[in-house]
């Protein structure tokens, strides 16, 4: 690849930059006059992504907060099956708790919270796990990981991986065809939360009840035991934390109202963005 | 594009009726294999029930997991109850002998235990972890009477769909399903790492439900009842967690 050009230029890109010209022309016509041109019958994301990202989107949130408040309760962390106050913890959250048998060193105990967080939790939980299921089965069989996700390989040589990363440092804005295609580092990045984080952070989770132990004993073995899961879970919960920030300073940084709006609608307003 | 539109229309419909259907037989299925908890009314009800539903079928036949001897705890910690009361005292004070265990309700011959009763039954011995939903947790050797053993000796009727079991702690009781109740490792407890089981961990009687987390586990239990339907009890949600605002089942 010459230097210079787009890196992110997906295997789809040379046809959807086709289609994001026509659509500036178009989507403005569709404003005044109803019959939709063949450049919107396919959107930048599909209905089926947009769903499942908001629906992921609520159900992440209320993990999280949630997920804080059961930390609360207990903001001790262990390796190994087994650990309670009276064993060194492995580390300890400098945070005040809601239980007063834990020492924290502040003054105060917090409210307790548990009830309906982790009423909450779970039912966030299955919401997250169902669109999940609904998104990994569309992404496969219509081709959506395949397509937009997968990551030519040309574009991961380390020469175009490091451009890329310097696009990203220097916090260059994407131009406006790439609205219409996932760059190599976001690829990357999406794969890694679908198909490593989300499935460790379900799979610690459920390492930590003693109903799923006591049917599939070697779910909690293999991470070395029950306290284990519980840190592994914060950590991976720490990482989806962490994505999010980046994700929305990303989406900040390469237009806000745009990218949302090709969210919710499917479609960038190129045009607008412009006027 | 309008045929586009139509087999969307078309298949929309189809994948709509199906799913509403499908949810109504899972539903009826559901309540006839027992898989509805008590607490799933609410706004936390559909996740509930599917956690409990879910789990069930997981687990109808599970063992907890028993650990080996070096894996028991050094230091065990007794979380902290509210004060016990006069009534316990009095009892603590007279060594526990005239402490009593009463079962009643749907069973054939209703009738109370003494602690001395319940040691000279067959016990069984095992080393099983106790997590508190707060998320520490400890290993512990815990010796008792399966539960089974108890509802055989009173004659439970075949009814029987839930056990409610009490604290000498006033507004302190739970309920657990027959899955649950008939399990070999629930134990009601009077024993802990070789001895007695210590008023801190629960003594002279503990319910230890191993496949559930310890909020589950009633420390100073005085009374069994067992009973078809948990709607008589307290305001119908199962057990005293609900009503507090935590979840009846605990197997998470």
């Amino acid at each position: 690849m010459p230097d210079g050009a787009p890196i992110s230029s997906g295997v789809a890109l040379p046809v959807h930059n086709g289609r994001a010209m026509d659509t500036i022309s178009a989507d403005s016509a569709a404003d005044r006059a109803s019959p939709a041109p063949v450049a919107l019958d396919r959107p930048r994301h599909s209905a089926a992504v947009r769903v499942t990202h908001w629906l992921i989107t609520i159900a992440f949130l209320a993990l999280l907060v949630t997920g804080v408040e059961i930390l609360l309760s207990h903001p001790r962390f262990y390796w190994g099956e087994t650990g309670n106050v009276n064993t060194a913890p492995l580390f300890t959250l400098p945070l005040p708790s809601s239980r007063d048998m834990v020492p924290t060193g502040y003054g105060y105990v917090l409210p307790d919270q548990n009830g309906w967080s982790r009423y909450l939790h779970f039912q966030s939980a299955w919401l997250a796990v169902m669109t999940g299921l609904v998104y990994v089965v569309f992404g496969f069989f219509k081709g959506h990981f395949r397509r937009n996700l997968l990551p030519d390989p040309s574009d991961l040589s380390p020469r175009a991986l490091s451009t890329d990363i310097g696009r990203h440092l220097r916090f260059r804005r994407p131009s406006d065809e790439e609205a219409w295609s996932y760059n190599v580092l976001q690829r990357l990045t999406y794969l890694l939360v679908i198909f490593v984080l989300f499935p460790l952070v379900i799979w610690t989770g459920l390492a930590m009840s003693p109903a799923v132990a006591s049917a599939i004993p070697a779910a909690v073995s293999v991470l070395g035991g029950q306290q284990s899961a519980r840190t592994i879970h914060f950590f991976v919960s720490g990482f989806l934390v962490l994505f999010l920030l980046v994700h929305i300073l990303m989406v900040c940084l390469s237009g806000f109202r745009n990218r949302v709006r090709a969210m919710i609608t499917g479609r960038p307003s190129t045009c607008m963005e412009r006027a | 594009m309008s045929k586009i539109s139509r087999r969307r229309l078309i298949t929309t419909g189809l994948v709509a009726t199906a799913g509403t259907s499908g949810l109504a037989v899972a539903a009826k299925l559901a309540e006839r294999y027992g898989l509805i908890p008590p607490d799933s009314g609410g706004r936390y009800g559909a996740g509930e029930t599917l956690t409990y539903a879910a789990q069930r079928l997981l687990t109808r036949h599970s063992m907890a997991r028993e650990f080996a001897r070096n894996q028991i705890s050094k230091v065990a910690f007794a979380n902290e109850v509210a004060p016990l009361g006069e009534g316990f005292q009095r009892l603590q004070g007279g060594g526990f002998a005239d402490w009593r265990l009463a079962v009643d309700g749907m069973v054939a011959r209703p009738r109370s235990f003494s602690l001395a009763e319940l040691k000279s039954f067959p016990c069984h011995t095992q080393i099983t972890m106790i997590q508190c939903e707060e998320g520490w947790s400890y290993i512990a050797e815990w010796t008792g009477v399966p539960l089974s053993h108890i509802l055989d000796l009173v004659g439970a009727l075949p009814q029987v769909r839930y056990v409610v079991y009490r604290s000498i702690q006033p507004d302190w009781w739970e309920s657990i399903d027959m899955a649950d109740a008939l399990h070999p490792q629930t134990l009601v407890t009077h024993g802990m790492n070789g001895g007695e089981l210590p008023v801190a961990f629960g003594g002279p009687l503990r319910l230890r439900v191993p496949r559930q987390l310890g909020y589950k586990n009633v420390k100073y239990i005085t009374r069994l009842t067992t009973t078809d339907s948990l709607k008589r009890f307290g305001k119908g949600l199962g057990s005293a967690s609900p009503e507090g605002g935590y979840a009846w089942y605990a197997g998470i």
